[in-house]
C-alpha cells in the first residue's frame, strides 16, 4: 500500500538506497548531506558508519560495491575534494555492485567556506551524473542510479543541492520494499590494479562507456520535455526546474535530469525549436557552455548570477526582458518591484543577527584566554570558527577541514625567517576540534614533529561534531548506530606520533587556561593542548544553576561582556544575564572583579 | 496557494514549527513544500525557513512580497522578514525580544519599534505572547505551537490534522503541552480574527 508522507529530499536518498537494497553506507557529516547517513542508520539491515573522512567513507562504498553489495557514500560539496583521489580513478576500475555517490552542493552558501559546482566533478571523473527537482525524483533516481550503476559498471553522482537535501515535498512511499543484490565477487587486476599499464587500457574502456551513456540519457525517461509557448524553450535542472515553473508557467521546458554525460541529440532538437534558448541553472554555466559547444544559442550566465541561490523571483527578472522581446508571455509578476517597499528597504539597516557560540559553549574560555595570550591563530572548519566575531576576534585564517595545522606550520616558518613579523615568531597556533582533528588534521600533527616546527596546536574536544547537528565520532567511543566502541585517546595519539608536550585543560577555567597556554607558547618546541569540555548544547547537566548579577554590585566595567556570550546584556547600564538562555559556565564571573555576578540559588 | 514564512532565531524552535505545520497541511489533502536551514545559521543566528501547500506547488522558495502569513518568533526577526508578506498577509508575532550579538555588545541598536513597523507593513497583525503562553502551557519549548495555534484559526485545516501533525513530530514528553500551547494560540487568535 502506498502512503503519502513529506520528505526531505536527504531522507527520499536515505529510503530509496534502502529500498534499493544499500548494504553498505558511509559518510562524514556535512551540511546540507548530514541527514542521508542520520536517517540511513535507522535501518537496521543497512551497515552504516560516520567514517573518519569522506575519502575514507568513499573508499569503504568502494570496497562494499566490488565485493558485491550496493553501497552509498554521502557527503557534502566541499567534502568530494577530499574523497577526489578515489573518485577520480573508481571510474576506471568500476564498481560490480552499484554504488552512488551523492553530493549536497550549498549555493548561498547557509553552511560553507565556498561553492564550488559539484557537477565539474562527473566531468572529470567521467561518471554518469543525475539531479532530482524534488524529493519524490529523488528517492526514483537512487533506485535508478543503481540500475545505471551496475548497467554500466560505473559509479553515478547523485547531485542534491540545500533546497533539495533541506525541502520536504510529498513522496509516495510503498512499505516492504527492498531489492535484494548479491554479487559475486572474483579477482580480476587488470581491471582493479590501476598500475599504468592497466590504467591505459582502462581509459578508452571509460570513454566508450561515457559514449553508451549519451546514448542511454537520449531516450532516459527523466530527462523530459515539457511543451508549451512555442516561442520560450528554457533548459534546466534540479531545484531550477521548480523556480523555472514558478516564473515562466507557460514556457516550454527541457527538464534534464542527467546532467552528465548530455543527451545531445534531445538537446539539439528541443533548441532547435526556438530562435534561443534560456539555461536556468545555479552557480557555473556547465549546461550553458556544453549548449554553447554544441553552436546553439544560449542564454543564461549574462543574465543569471553566477553566485548564491536562484529563487523565482531572481529567474523572472533575469529572464523577463527576453522573454517579452520572444514574443512569450511575461512571468507571472509577483509583487517584486512593490516589496521594495519600505519594510525592505529598511531591511539593510537593521543590526544583523550572525550565529554565535551558543551560552556555556567551552570554545569561548579557550578563545578568551588564547586572545589574552596574544597569538598568532590558524583555525578550522566547526562552530569555533564563530569565535572570528568580535569580541573574541579569535582566529586569523581558516581554509578547510584539517588545514588548522598546516596553515599554523607555514605561518611559523614564514615568521621565523620575517624580520617584519619576527615577533610573531614562536607564538603560532593551529586550532582544530575534535571532529576535524581525526578528519583532517592528523597527517598535519606528525608533519609538525617530524619538521620540528614549534607551533602550538590546540584540540578543542568538546566530544562531539556539534555544527554538523551532534554526530558520534571516533573520539566519542559510540558508532552511528550508538554501539559502544573504542574511544580514541587524542592524548596518547599526540606522544605516540612524537608530541612530548601534551597538556589537558578546562575551557571553563579561563585562569589556568591561560596559563597553559602561554606556557606551551613560550616551549620552543611543537606541543599539543587539549581544550576539553563536553558541547553545552550536547551534554546538559541534570539542573542548570543559571548566574545573575547583581546590579547594586555591579560597576559597569564590562569585562564580562569581553567574552561574547549571548546571554549577557546591558540592561539599564547594568550588566544583565538572561535566566533562560544562561547555563552556568561561570566564565563571565571568573571576570568580574566586583564579584557582582553569582549563582542565582545564592541570591 | 498559501504561503507561510516563518522567522526567527535559530534555536527558537522554528523547523519543528515548520513541520508540524507542513503536516498539518498535508492531512488537509495539499501538495506541500518547505524550505529549511540547518547547520551554522542555527547557532543563534537568523533563521528563516517556508511552507506552501496548494493544489500544486512548485518551488520550495517563497517568492517575495507574496506570502500570506508570516510566523514571527522574535520582533526584530519579523521585521526583517515583513517584506515576504503580500500586501493582505497577516503577521502573527511573538512580542519576544532577543537582542543579537551586534546590540549586546552596543555596535548597534535594537530597533525600539520594530512591533509598530512590522504592523504597518503587514495587512494584518496578529500580537501572540509566546513565551508567556508557552509557560502558561508547561514548556518555553512550546512557543512554536502558541503560533501555529493563532495560525491555525485563518487556515482551513481540520482541527485533527492539526493535533495529529503536533503528536506526530513533538517529543513525547512534550505533546501534551504543545496541544495546550495550541489551544491558548488557538483561543488568542480567534479572538483577533
Amino acid at each position: 500500500m502506498k502512503r503519502k508522507v513529506l520528505l526531505s529530499g536527504n531522507e527520499a536518498v536515505a529510503l530509496g538506497a534502502y529500498q534499493a537494497g544499500v548494504a553498505v553506507a558511509a559518510a562524514y557529516p556535512g551540511t546540507p548531506s548530514t541527514q542521508i547517513l542520520e536517517e540511513m542508520s535507522k535501518f537496521p539491515e543497512v551497515y552504516c558508519e560516520w567514517s573518519s573522512n569522506e575519502k575514507v567513507a568513499l573508499e569503504v562504498a568502494i570496497g562494499a560495491a566490488l565485493g558485491g553489495k550496493r553501497s552509498l557514500a554521502a557527503m557534502k560539496h566541499v567534502g568530494l575534494n577530499v574523497a577526489a583521489d578515489s573518485w577520480m580513478t573508481l571510474t576506471y576500475i568500476g564498481v560490480n555492485a552499484g554504488l552512488v555517490l551523492a553530493v549536497a552542493d550549498d549555493p548561498g552558501m547557509h553552511s560553507s567556506q565556498n561553492e564550488q559546482d559539484t557537477r565539474y566533478y562527473a566531468l572529470m571523473a567521467k561518471a554518469p551524473m543525475l539531479e532530482p527537482s524534488d524529493s519524490q525524483e529523488a528517492l526514483e533516481l537512487v533506485k535508478e542510479a543503481f540500475h545505471i550503476s551496475e548497467r554500466f559498471d560505473l559509479p553515478v553522482l547523485l547531485r542534491l543541492e540545500t533546497r533539495i537535501s533541506h525541502s520536504r515535498t510529498v513522496v509516495e512511499v510503498e512499505d516492504g520494499v527492498r531489492e535484494e543484490v548479491d554479487l559475486p565477487y572474483s579477482k580480476d587486476a587488470v581491471k582493479r590494479v590501476m598500475v599504468p599499464a592497466h590504467a591505459r587500457l582502462r581509459h578508452p574502456v571509460l570513454l566508450s562507456k561515457l559514449e553508451e551513456l549519451r546514448r542511454f540519457g537520449e531516450s532516459f525517461a527523466y530527462n523530459r520535455v515539457e511543451m508549451g509557448d512555442p516561442r520560450v524553450g528554457i533548459v534546466t535542472s534540479g531545484v531550477c526546474y521548480q523556480y523555472v515553473r514558478e516564473a515562466f508557467p507557460e514556457a516550454s521546458v527541457l527538464k534534464l535530469t542527467m546532467t552528465h554525460p548530455l543527451p545531445e541529440r534531445l538537446l539539439r532538437d528541443f533548441c532547435s525549436r526556438f530562435r534561443r534558448v534560456y539555461v536556468v541553472e545555479e552557480l557555473e554555466p556547465f549546461l550553458e557552455n556544453s549548449l554553447k559547444a554544441m553552436g546553439i544559442d544560449a542564454v543564461g550566465k549574462s543574465r543569471i548570477p553566477r553566485m548564491g541561490e536562484l529563487n523565482p523571483d531572481i529567474v523572472a527578472e533575469a529572464l523577463r526582458e527576453l522573454v517579452e522581446l520572444d514574443g512569450g508571455k511575461p512571468p507571472k509578476l509577483w509583487p517584486s518591484a512593490a516589496a521594495e517597499d519600505k519594510a525592505t528597504e529598511d531591511k539593510a539597516e537593521l543590526p544583523p543577527r550572525p550565529p554565535v557560540m551558543c551560552p556555556g559553549c567551552p570554545h569561548r574560555g579557550l578563545f578568551f584566554a588564547l586572545g589574552r595570550a596574544r597569538a598568532t591563530v590558524s583555525g578550522d572548519i566547526g562552530c569555533y570558527t564563530l569565535s572570528v566575531l568580535p569580541p573574541l576576534n579569535g582566529i586569523d585564517c581558516q581554509v578547510c577541514m584539517g588545514a588548522g595545522i598546516g596553515l599554523a606550520l607555514g605561518l611559523e616558518r614564514a615568521f621565523s625567517q620575517s624580520e617584519l613579523n619576527a615577533e610573531r615568531a614562536g607564538r603560532v597556533v593551529g586550532l582544530l576540534g575534535d571532529s576535524t582533528f581525526i578528519h583532517a588534521g592528523i597527517p598535519a600533527l606528525i608533519d609538525m614533529v617530524y619538521n620540528k616546527t614549534p607551533v602550538t596546536v590546540v584540540i578543542l574536544d568538546n566530544r562531539t561534531t556539534a555544527m554538523t547537528g551532534f554526530q558520534d565520532h571516533p573520539g566519542t567511543g559510540r558508532t552511528i548506530k550508538g554501539e559502544e566502541t573504542h574511544a580514541l585517546d587524542l592524548e596518547a595519539l599526540s606522544l605516540a606520533v612524537g608530541v612530548r608536550r601534551v597538556r589537558v585543560v578546562d575551557p571553563w577555567r579561563l585562569e589556568e587556561t591561560e596559563e597553559v597556554l602561554r606556557e606551551e607558547l613560550a616551549a620552543s618546541e611543537p606541543s599539543v593542548v587539549i581544550s576539553r569540555r563536553g558541547c553545552s548544547l550536547r551534554e546538559r547537566p541534570e539542573k542548570v544553576v543559571p548566574f545573575w548579577v547583581d546590579p547594586d554590585d555591579c560597576d559597569s566595567c564590562w569585562r564580562c561582556m569581553r567574552l561574547g556570550c549571548p546571554a549577557l546584556s546591558r540592561r539599564d547600564e547594568k550588566a544583565w544575564i538572561d535566566g533562560d538562555l544562561c547555563r552556568g559556565c561561570s566564565m563571565c564571573a571568573q571576570l568580574c572583579r566586583k564579584e557582582a555576578i553569582e549563582e542565582v540559588e545564592h541570591a | 496557494m498559501p504561503d507561510a514564512v516563518l522567522a526567527g532565531v535559530g534555536g527558537q524552535g522554528t523547523v519543528l514549527s515548520t513541520r508540524v505545520l507542513a503536516e498539518a497541511a498535508l492531512l488537509s489533502g495539499y501538495d506541500v513544500k518547505t524550505s529549511e536551514v540547518h547547520g551554522m545559521a542555527q547557532r543563534g543566528g537568523s533563521v528563516t525557513s517556508a511552507v506552501r501547500w496548494g493544489e500544486k506547488v512548485f518551488s520550495p522558495l517563497v517568492p517575495r512580497g507574496t506570502a500570506d502569513f508570516m510566523l514571527a518568533f522574535e520582533m526584530l526577526e519579523g521585521l526583517r522578514e515583513v517584506g515576504c508578506l503580500a500586501p493582505h498577509g497577516i503577521a502573527i508575532v511573538n512580542p519576544y525580544r532577543m537582542d543579537p550579538l551586534p546590540v549586546l555588545r552596543g555596535d548597534a541598536v535594537y530597533p525600539e519599534d520594530a512591533l509598530e513597523r512590522i504592523m504597518e507593513r503587514a495587512g494584518k497583525t496578529v500580537i501572540v505572547p509566546a513565551r508567556e503562553l508557552a509557560l502558561e502551557a508547561g514548556s518555553l519549548r512550546a512557543m512554536g505551537s502558541c503560533l501555529l495555534g493563532a495560525l491555525s484559526v485563518f487556515v482551513d485545516f481540520p482541527e485533527e490534522a492539526w493535533r495529529k501533525a503536533i503528536e506526530e513530530f513533538c517529543p513525547t514528553e512534550y505533546v501534551d503541552v504543545n496541544l495546550k500551547a495550541f489551544d491558548l494560540g488557538k483561543r488568542l487568535g480567534a479572538s483577533e480574527r
